[in-house]
């Protein structure tokens, strides 16, 4: 059985021009130690769909579809054993390392919170292992910038802050929205090598969400790509970038540079972005999409099984270009 | 700069405050209509008495050396005798000072133990029949005047219930504050009414802020996510409002005071003014200005308890 199970996830913002169609069908699953990827265009609803998860939307988002816990329907479940379950089990990281800490309070009274509400340690275990977690994200002389403010940290200080807040209770899944985008490349490394050992040690499980095509081959085990608040393809990293079925991946990663490169990322692709307040009726590519055919402007194309452990959602995936590897 | 170095510069900052308060003081004493000597003598006074107070008060000499001369009493406690009650004005206030402060620090702990939960349940229940209730109860509140909310409460509660006394002050702490139960809702409601506003814009200011949403996803109870992280940030911006407002408060004790028969500064000032007692409307105005920097200051200690933010 998969860890997280997410089904048929929608998300409508409702807004003063009219309904925000920001997630719109979308399934996937997470299996215990599993690394999973998102990807996807600015505006294709990654952070609406970490933050659906745990139920963080407020009330202008309606949410649709059910997500599973470990079996148990996290919308549905009573507030008590959601709140356990969020910041215990599955953890956080915000995309904005600038706005997700509490501008009044200590780091480190930010990080002790989180082992008050969901361990039994008492004050001084809970402040050595406060220490520990800034050690362990790279924050030099953690015990001087426990009782420092957010003010008095960088930008990637910040980020790494709050990775250590997200990991304090051990959780068993980290959904991560970019958490290296105000790293510098080698702090970058440094802290997936880290969500990797973790994920290797412990067994966590991680969703990571990034613009960057190379972080992902590098640490994801499957990818799941994201386009107009739709699932496009989910698969292996392996065969999705191997053997794209999907003519949008098939795009994006002909949009990357050459193999040598060490980055990739993510260059957009020519033609409009998508319009999620007036949902197309076809695909949502069609209108960018050289492989586009009738049935596609018409007709979603449903997201189906194309290889074992593949799915995708392409009328072209059959006609599209093998990749010179 | 350093906090404690910012801590020492708000200190130094009352001295020039108390400065300029010393010098508007002396020069509205001066511009108040009629002379001070023709007051004090009334009619029969002749022209010989006259010279001679003068040259007692010190009015005869350069407006320079007076205000020195004002200065060195300040300075030393010496404000001269209160005209109408025949003794030294310092030891006037002394009596009636404490009854104001006690009235308007009442006030203040009503209005904060009404308007600070009904604000959160106004703003967790934004435009909803509760939050709707709530403002139009506290709009009611903020227009009413002062002596006729002060009456309702008197006719209601006093005359009609028996439940309170319907003036005066009392001997003992506990009897102080039943005397002072009425007048302190009186005065306190459109404070608390500006509070209640203030506050719930500012929680709803707050509530959808990133760092609220990630004290969520740390699965943190949620009266942690209110206080801590709601009220605390919601705070800062109405404890600025409570100092500014701590002025118009006492403007309001004059009127709470008469109404209510309560011995206070607020009372002492009307009748003084009535009066044309000098020395007691200057003293009392220097002793209301001092007051109410010394509330400012209290503000800012606050301020910067609340928010690491200020003084670095
Ligand atoms: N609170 C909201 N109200 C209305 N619309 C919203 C809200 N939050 C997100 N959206 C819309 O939902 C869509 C998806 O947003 P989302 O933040 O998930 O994109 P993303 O894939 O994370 O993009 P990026 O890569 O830039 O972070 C966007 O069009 C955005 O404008
Ligand atoms: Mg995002």
């Amino acid at each position: 059985m998969s860890l997280l199970d997410v089904v048929d996830l929608r998300v409508t913002f409702s807004t003063p021009r009219g309904p925000v169609h920001a997630v719109d069908g979308v399934s996937f699953c997470v299996a215990s130690g599993e690394v999973l990827g998102i990807v996807g265009e600015s505006g294709s609803g990654k952070s609406v769909t970490l933050r659906a998860i745990p139920k963080l939307l407020h009330a202008n988002a309606a949410v649709t579809g059910t997500v599973r816990w470990r079996g148990a329907d996290l919308h549905t479940m009573p507030a008590e054993d959601l709140r356990r379950v969020r910041g215990g089990q599955i953890a956080t990281v915000f995309q904005e390392p600038m706005s997700a800490l509490n501008p009044v309070l200590p780091i480190g009274l930010q990080i002790d919170e989180v082992l008050t509400a969901h361990t039994t340690l008492d004050t001084a275990a809970r402040r050595r292992r406060a220490v520990e977690l800034l050690g362990l994200v790279g924050i030099a002389s953690p015990t001087t910038r426990l009782d420092q403010f957010p003010h008095e940290f960088s930008g990637g200080m910040r980020q790494r802050a709050m990775i250590a807040i997200a990991l304090a209770a051990a959780p068993a899944l980290l959904l991560a929205d970019e958490p290296t985008t105000a790293l510098d490349v080698t702090i970058q490394d440094q802290i997936l090598k880290l969500l990797l050992r973790l994920v290797a040690d412990l067994g966590m499980s991680l969703v990571l969400v990034t613009h960057d095509l190379g972080v992902i081959a590098e640490t994801c085990d499957r990818v799941a790509v994201m386009y107009a608040g739709r699932l496009c393809e989910t698969g292996s990293v392996h065969n999705v970038f191997l053997r794209p079925q999907h003519a949008y991946t098939h795009a994006l990663l002909r949009s990357m540079p050459g193999e040598g490169a060490a980055r990739a990322m993510l260059v957009p692709i020519p033609g409009q972005p998508p319009r999620i307040d007036r949902p197309t009726a076809g695909c949502a590519f069609a209108p960018r999409c050289s492989f586009v055919e009738d049935l596609c402007t018409t007709t979603r194309p449903p997201l189906i099984d194309v290889a074992p452990q593949h799915r995708s959602a392409c009328y072209a995936a059959a006609r599209l270009p093998v990749r010179a590897a | 700069m350093s906090r404690g170095a910012w801590l020492l510069a708000r200190l130094a900052q009352i001295v020039p405050t108390f400065l300029l308060i010393g010098i508007a003081v002396f020069v509205l004493a001066r511009l108040l209509p009629g002379n001070a000597v023709m007051a004090m003598l009334g009619e029969r006074g002749t022209d010989e008495m006259v010279a001679r107070l003068t040259a007692s008060l010190g009015l005869d000499k350069s407006i320079f050396a007076q205000f020195v001369a004002f200065l060195e009493g300040v300075a030393s406690g010496r404000l001269g005798d209160s005209l109408a009650f025949r003794i030294p004005v310092t030891r006037l206030i002394a009596e009636r000072l404490p009854v104001t402060m006690l009235l308007t620090g009442l006030a203040v702990a009503f209005a904060l133990a009404a308007a600070v939960p009904l604000a959160f349940v106004a703003a967790l229940n934004a435009n909803r029949w509760p939050d709707l209730l709530i403002r139009a109860i506290f709009q009611v509140g903020l227009s009413s005047p002062i002596f006729y909310v002060g009456l309702v409460l008197l006719t209601v509660f006093a005359a009609w219930l028996r439940l309170f006394p319907v003036g005066g002050y009392g001997d003992t702490m506990w009897e102080h504050i039943y005397h002072l139960f009425l007048p302190a809702i009186t005065l306190g409601l459109s404070f608390a009414a500006i509070v209640m506003r203030n506050l719930r814009a500012a929680i709803l200011g707050v509530i959808n802020a990133e760092y609220v949403d990630f004290a969520r996803a740390k699965g943190l109870r949620g009266s942690v996510i209110l206080l801590r992280h709601v009220l605390r940030n919601a705070l800062i911006a109405t404890v600025t409002l409570v100092g500014l407002e701590i002025g118009s408060l006492l403007g309001g004790a004059v009127i709470t005071e008469t109404v209510f028969a309560v011995p206070g500064v607020g009372r002492l000032m009307v009748d003084s003014i009535f009066a044309r007692d000098y020395p007691v409307i200057q003293a009392l105005t220097l002793a209301l200005a001092v007051f109410v920097s010394l509330a400012f200051l209290l503000t800012d200690l606050v301020q910067m308890w609340l928010d690491p933010r200020v003084g670095r």
